[in-house]
């Protein structure tokens, strides 16, 4: 609690302080204009956030469950292996991962280079810098966090349960509509947050193969804290991000059913 | 209703093997329309897997199935006239009580009315009226028990598989859910085949049963008929205690088999209660209620087997008295005997003679020994 709570606090009341850019003294000015100030001069990032952080969930959340529902039911034995080699890839640290990809996918590297010189593709064709890199680097860097909590849901669901609808007439597509995708929304809701909160918050990936036209509000508050030491800026801006998420999560809970939020968690 | 000699399931020559074992051994049986049937046996026995080879959740390496004169051995679980009632229920835990009864008839798009009656009424059928808008979390062992017979049932299958149904709850409950199931029977009169571990639970319930052993059939008879002449020493020691003697075959006439025991006493058996007939070295068993112990005086009555030994142990039970005697050949026997207050109970040490009657003995084939997960059950 120690531990949320003074972040939290310190977080909020900086968001509501005016700060000396010189001195970086601050004092607590009840300035609630710093809100509307940061959407409005920061909108078209918060928009980039809010989809690319939605497009890589939606297609997490895609190639997840396929995946992990072929590890539960199908692995067998190398399971454990199979989860180990989706795994593998968190052994490495997170830029260093993000910057292979910036060199795999450069304009003469390995794939794009390859390809430009046997005349496959034109030779303005770039794929970095774009929003699309920016999306599939958050889905490539964020699927395990979509993927482990559908393995663990799908492989929680007792087998005789799934005997049992077909002893009872359920088609296999019967069988997975009626009874594996109902028992694993909870799985599906605990993926959704794990990814989607952190992507939408993510600024290495718009950084390191996104343009300067593909920052996320990430960099913004990156930039602010770091190189501005515009400190309550930074804080307002984590704080609507903060919201954002909070609305979403909400949102997205009501959807699937008008659950507590305590039973997915 | 009992059997109506009508054949509903056939096994042919069924084998299943895995990987590595060999789970059901070239087994043939029958079971007969509106019987009450147990496969009984040890956990790891075949049992299980003959079941679910029946329902359609294993296919037989080797062998045909068929239910009701049809041949079914390739048809999955959803295009056979059975339905099965899992161990641990396994009910659908994100469904009501209602959605899980009515579940089959869903998918089988039977009308919305008569999906309503036919829950309705199955939900009496097993005395759960009232529990339709219930999650199966919300409902006790018994009640999980109850909700999985009427999902089953309400289908109306031609036969109805039971996997062990009543492993999971408590004695007293199991006790009152066997007098319940047998109700349901009797009541809808199909076919019920019954998986379990349980001796006494299959010996109560079941027209007939099957015990297994290693991937085959020990015995298939009628309660009475594989409890009072088992034909082997491991459903000798599976269905209840008994106690067995070696010995020699010496004649066999009239209906009658002597063999003399090692240590001396020859006994009679019903030559149709010898089991393994042609061998010469044989296994004699009698139950230990069958025996009456008296002290070891006076003359032995000729037209009963009887044999002598050293009372061990006596131990009062209320009952009834069990007693535990050194016999012939070193064998340890056990005798039950009711408490009826008149007969002295002879004083450990001294000599006493247990006297049954010749039609209660019996003969055995004699089975491996029982491994140590056997001897668990």
């Amino acid at each position: 609690m120690f531990f949320f709570l003074v972040p939290m606090v310190t977080m909020l009341s900086l968001s509501l302080q005016t700060c000396n850019q010189v001195t970086l003294a601050c004092h607590l000015t009840w300035s609630w204009s710093n809100f509307p100030d940061q959407i409005r001069q920061y909108h078209s990032q918060f928009a980039n956030s809010l989809v690319y952080g939605s497009l890589a969930t939606a297609i997490d959340l895609a190639v997840s469950y396929p995946l992990a529902y072929w590890i539960a039911f199908y692995g067998g034995r190398r399971k454990n292996f199979f989860l180990l080699m989706l795994l593998l890839p968190f052994f490495v640290s997170f830029v260093i991962r993000t910057l292979t990809w910036s060199f795999i996918l450069a304009d003469q590297g390995l794939v794009l280079g390859t390809l430009k010189r046997i005349h496959l593709l034109p030779g303005s064709f770039h794929v970095l810098a774009s929003g699309t890199a920016v999306v599939a680097g958050i889905a490539y860097n964020y699927l395990p966090f979509t993927a482990l909590p559908l393995y663990v849901a799908l492989e929680r669901i007792d087998r005789r349960v799934v005997e049992a609808a077909g002893d009872l007439y359920a088609s296999r597509i019967a069988v997975f509509t009626r009874v594996i995708l109902p028992l694993t929304i909870p799985g599906i809701f605990a993926s959704f947050l794990l990814t989607f909160v952190p992507a939408i918050g993510d600024y290495v990936n718009a950084a390191i193969l996104g343009g300067t036209n593909n920052y996320m509000i990430g960099n913004v508050i990156q930039d602010s804290f770091l190189v501005y030491s515009n400190y309550s800026a930074a804080s307002a801006l984590s704080a609507i991000l903060m919201a954002v998420a909070l609305i979403g999560i909400f949102a997205y809970a009501r959807v699937l059913g008008g659950r507590t939020i305590e039973e997915y968690i | 209703m009992g059997a109506s000699g009508e054949i509903d399931v056939r096994l042919d020559r069924v084998s299943k093997r895995f990987a590595d074992t060999t789970a059901v051994d070239d087994l043939t049986l029958e079971v007969e329309r509106g019987e009450f049937f147990s496969l009984l046996g040890p956990s790891g026995c075949g049992k299980t897997t003959t079941l679910r080879m029946i329902g359609g959740f294993e296919e037989p390496t080797e062998g045909t199935i068929e239910l009701g004169g049809r041949d079914v051995t390739d048809l999955p679980p959803y295009r056979r006239d059975v339905n099965t009632v899992f161990q641990s229920y396994a009910l659908f835990p994100h469904l009501t009580v209602f959605e899980n009864v009515a579940f089959g008839l869903r998918r089988k798009k039977v009308s919305k009315a008569e999906v309503d009656r036919r829950v309705k009424e199955s939900l009496v059928l097993v005395d759960l009226p009232g529990y339709e808008r219930r999650k199966p979390s919300q409902l006790s062992g018994g009640q999980q028990q109850r909700v999985a017979v009427a999902r089953a049932l309400v289908n109306q299958p031609k036969l109805l598989l039971l996997d062990e149904p009543l492993g999971a709850l408590d004695l007293k409950l199991r006790k009152q859910m066997q007098l319940e199931l047998k109700r349901i029977q009797q009541e809808v009169g199909i076919t019920f085949l019954y998986v379990t571990h349980d001796q006494e639970e299959a010996m109560t319930m079941s027209n007939r049963l099957a015990v297994m052993r290693h991937g085959k059939i020990e015995q298939i008879g009628a309660p009475e008929e594989v409890y009072d002449s088992p034909a082997t020493e491991f459903v000798a020691g599976f269905l209840g205690a008994s106690n067995l003697l070696e010995g020699e075959v010496k004649e066999v006439a009239g209906g009658i088999a002597r063999v003399l025991v090692d240590g001396g006493a020859v006994l009679r058996v019903p030559e149709a209660r010898m089991h393994g007939r042609g061998v010469s070295r044989v296994r004699v068993g009698v139950r230990p209620e069958k025996i009456r112990l008296v002290a070891d005086e006076g003359e032995a009555s000729s037209a009963r087997n009887s044999v002598t030994g050293t009372l061990r142990v006596a131990t009062y039970i209320g009952v009834s008295h069990q007693f535990t005697v050194d016999g012939p050949g070193g064998r340890t026997l056990t005798v039950y005997q009711q408490n009826m207050g008149t007969d002295p109970i002879p004083a450990p040490g001294s000599g006493v003679r247990l006297e049954w009657e010749p039609e209660h003995t019996f003969a055995v084939r004699p089975s491996e020994p029982l491994a140590e997960w056997e001897e668990e059950q």
